[in-house]
């Protein structure tokens, strides 16, 4: 039996982004205990900790001092093999690849969730619907904005307004947060109309929508922030790029066949720019997952981002790990999702041109 | 066309768009400022300001303001007054009248004329009293213009004395006792001491929001006894004003203008290297890639996408903190992590393109090597498009830089514009309402990255031909 090209250039896609998903968490692993350094870190405190309590206890108190470090000896090494340091680093991190691998995200070392559980999965969930509220909105809208926005300039070519929007795209070298600074001088700061930072009111208000309402409050200036730093150079790439296909010979033809513009725009412009567009947005929705470090230390919305920064300053591994691995599946079940897409949309790829 | 000509011709569009004219004017102006620091300010030096903390300041106010201020504000803020005994001078008198064998009395004097609108921020005196057994014993006395006379403070000198008149709890309660008793209050009225100290003694005083300068000579007197032979005293009056130099200082009393001149260079230098390595870096791997095919080009896209499902900053966030290097090392990884970027991806698909072009493939035909081919026929026709884009990342860069820095992850030594923003922000400036602050390095970022976005604008639509005609 002959196997159709595109499952055989499936298949390979298939593997190869395995693979790739395999080294990026492994080196992820590496990084984040740095080598095995952090496990170093982690024994001294342990031992030190285990010995401290063990020399404040007054039930040991009358032992000679040899005695007493037998104790520690003996409860430190047992507590390693709690912990499952008493194997080498190199032996242990592919036990860590496996349970990233697996999805297993284990117990955190210091952090806690709101509601005091170490697991890195609550952890996780917990700040997660913070994080996509804020980003996935911006994300979203920054998206349609440029698609709109392009696709009207598109066809305004040349005309003032035109001018004026390719004009604003240095705007756009400025990040996002860079903005928020400003915008938390003029609205918070010195006008008293917004509040600085943060999710929700100190104390939260009680009953739903107005807590809903101080949501949203809290939430214009970080959004405000994000437009203003990224519409401009998305309606610009956006514009350019329909202009190109808009300059093609078959967009011509059909002019010339005297279409109606509707009809060129959906058919002949929109339909073969679709797959970019397709997966640009999908790429922007999984990093918008990763909220946005920068942003969120700088309003205070402890999202993703502020956890990742957290986690790392206190150099706790398996929370990184957990967000780290969890950004690449998504990441990687998006381009596995996006190639089958793609042999759809794509007759090139089906009948094994590629 | 020979290279000179298409060069002069690339130049006369470039300035043909207004816009890339007004980006080279602030580049220009941008790199002018840094050259005049490097070459006035050493950098040895200014790390040594940079780092020394309070105590080369000490003479400096605490959260002035730049002096230009008064363009936008007008009237005359209070600018810093330092009067010291070991200096001639004639606002300065010092009087040392022996009268005993071992005793002597001494009275010092020190004037000056207060014309500023608005109250000092701080008042100190520094001692330096040189002695063996017997420790000196000063009066302090503020003398108004309007004749008001206050001793502020009986005092036992230690050999380096100080006195924050502002910050002196006992000088405070003096002082609000005094306006009690004047206005026969019940309460004892919260008053700072150099509000009481520079006003007329009138209801006004009472007003924290009031600006009432009484305006003329003041004397800061100093009258007591030496107990030996030998000893002296020295005494330096430090006024503290509202403005300090053109950019103001921070919580520390450093000059701000510190970390702005030398923020410049390192930024342009830090943004330029890492955009331009990390441009040519990708266009050659990109290159190599697309030439060889086979392994070669797999292997690459391999480790271009391993590297693209790893968030970078994040994972240049977690190595800035584990390793807290400094700048130029930060620099490195930020290229090493760079290197397989997406550039390599979108380089790879244009050189695809020109590989199977008929000059390539004379060029093959007469024997060129594989890497004349790359670095002769390949790269050269490619470069003009992607020096727009690495024009551009230029921005990216620098604000990577200030982005780290913000989150208190820079090199803790540089002094640059993103670790003044950390500063401020740390400090609350945002809440105190100490904007300058941040608005000082932030306008220079802004000014950097719209510079370089002008002119790499400019420069994508030259260098892409279809890009122009739209």
């Amino acid at each position: 039996m002959r196997v159709p090209p595109y499952i055989k250039y499936l298949g390979k896609r298939f593997i190869m982004i395995g693979i790739t998903l395999i080294i990026a968490v492994y080196l992820t692993i590496l990084i984040a205990n740095m080598g095995g350094y952090v496990d170093e870190i982690i024994k001294s405190d342990l031992l030190f900790t285990i010995s401290t309590a063990i020399r404040q206890n007054p039930a040991y108190k009358g032992l000679p001092e040899e005695q007493i470090q037998k104790l520690i000896n003996a409860t430190y090494y047992n507590e390693l093999k709690r912990l499952g340091f008493d194997k080498p680093f190199i032996y242990r991190s592919f036990e860590y690849l496996r349970r990233a691998l697996t999805l297993d995200l284990g117990r955190s070392l210091y952090i806690t969730s709101n509601t005091g559980s170490r697991f890195v999965r609550t952890i996780i969930l917990e700040r997660l619907p913070v994080t996509v509220l804020l980003f996935t909105t911006t994300n979203v809208l920054l998206f349609f904005i440029g698609l709109f926005g392009g696709l009207y300039l598109s066809r305004k070519y040349g005309a003032t307004i035109d001018k004026i929007a390719v004009s604003l795209a240095p705007l756009s070298s400025i990040p996002g947060w860079f903005y928020g600074v400003f915008l938390i001088i003029i609205f918070a700061s010195y006008l008293h109309l917004l509040p600085y930072g943060g999710i929700v009111d100190a104390p939260p208000p009680e009953d739903p929508l107005s807590y809903a309402l101080s949501v949203l409050k809290h939430m214009i200036l970080p959004v405000t922030s994000w437009l203003i730093a990224y519409s401009a150079i998305g309606i610009y790439v956006r514009r350019t790029f329909f202009l190109m296909f808009s300059s093609e010979d078959y967009v011509e033809v059909a002019k010339a066949k005297g279409l109606p513009e509707k009809l060129i725009e959906r058919r002949y412009i929109l339909r073969p720019t679709l797959p970019p567009i397709i997966t640009d947005f999908s790429l922007t929705l999984i990093a918008s997952w990763m909220g946005a470090i920068v942003t969120e230390t700088i309003f205070n919305w402890s999202g993703i981002g502020l956890l990742f920064y957290d986690a790392a300053m206190r150099f706790d591994a398996p929370v990184v790990i957990g967000l780290v691995v969890i950004y690449a599946y998504l990441l990687a079940i998006t381009i596995i999702i996006l190639d089958i897409i793609y042999v759809i949309v794509d007759p090139r790829i089906r009948l094994g041109a590629m | 066309m020979s290279v000179a000509t298409r060069m002069k011709k690339t130049f006369k569009t470039l300035f043909f768009y207004k816009s890339a004219l007004a980006g080279s004017m602030i580049l220009l102006l941008i790199i002018g400022f840094a050259v005049y620091t490097v070459v006035t300010y050493p950098y040895d030096l200014a790390i040594k300001h940079w780092r020394a903390g309070e105590k080369i300041w000490l003479d400096n106010p605490r959260y002035a303001l730049p002096e230009w201020i008064t363009l936008f504000t007008g009237g005359n803020p209070p600018r810093t007054i330092i009067l010291t005994t070991t200096a001639e001078s004639r606002n300065v008198k010092k009087i040392i009248v022996p009268i005993s064998e071992n005793m002597s009395y001494v009275r010092i004097d020190m004037s000056f004329n207060y014309e500023y609108d608005d109250y000092p921020s701080e008042i100190n005196i520094f001692f330096n009293a040189s002695f063996k057994e017997l420790n000196p014993r000063l009066d302090i006395i503020w003398i108004k213009p309007d004749g008001e006379n206050i001793t502020l403070k009986s005092k036992v000198l230690n050999r380096e004395d100080r006195y924050y008149i502002s910050a002196d709890l006992e000088t405070k309660n003096l002082l609000a006792k005094k306006v009690q008793e004047k206005f026969g209050l019940n309460e004892t009225p919260y008053i700072l001491p150099e509000r009481y100290l520079f006003s007329p003694l009138d209801k006004s005083v009472l007003d924290p929001n009031a600006v009432n300068v009484l305006k003329g000579v003041y004397t800061l007197r100093i009258t007591g006894y030496l107990y030996e032979n030998a000893s002296n005293v020295d005494v330096k009056l430090v006024v503290y004003g509202k403005v300090y130099g053109w950019a103001g200082t921070d919580n520390l009393r450093r000059p701000i203008s510190i970390a702005i001149m030398w923020g410049t260079p390192i930024a342009l230098s830090f943004g330029v290297i890492a955009a331009v390595t990390i441009g040519l870096i990708q266009m050659i791997i990109a290159a190599i890639s697309a030439w060889y095919g086979g392994f070669i080009d797999d292997l690459i896209q391999r480790i271009t996408d391993i590297n693209l499902i790893l968030p970078f900053f994040p994972i240049l966030l977690m190595i800035s903190i584990f390793y807290k290097f400094n700048i130029w090392v930060l620099l490195v990884i930020v290229i090493a992590l760079s290197i397989f970027g997406t550039g390599v991806k979108n380089y790879r698909a244009l050189f695809l393109q020109l590989r199977e072009s008929p000059y390539v493939e004379a060029a093959l035909s007469y024997g060129a090597s594989n890497l004349r081919i790359i670095f002769r026929y390949l790269v050269p026709k490619i470069l003009p498009l992607i020096i727009p884009s690495i024009v551009l990342s230029v921005a990216d860069f620098v604000f990577l830089e200030a982005a780290l820095a913000v989150l208190g992850l820079g090199d803790p030594a540089a002094p640059t514009w993103g670790k003044v923003i950390n500063d401020a922000l740390e400090d609350g400036a945002l809440y105190k309402g100490l904007y300058y602050w941040v608005l000082e390095p932030a306008a220079l970022l802004v000014l950097t990255a719209i510079a370089f976005s002008l002119i790499g604008f400019t420069l994508e639509k030259i260098f892409n031909p279809r890009l122009r005609e739209m």
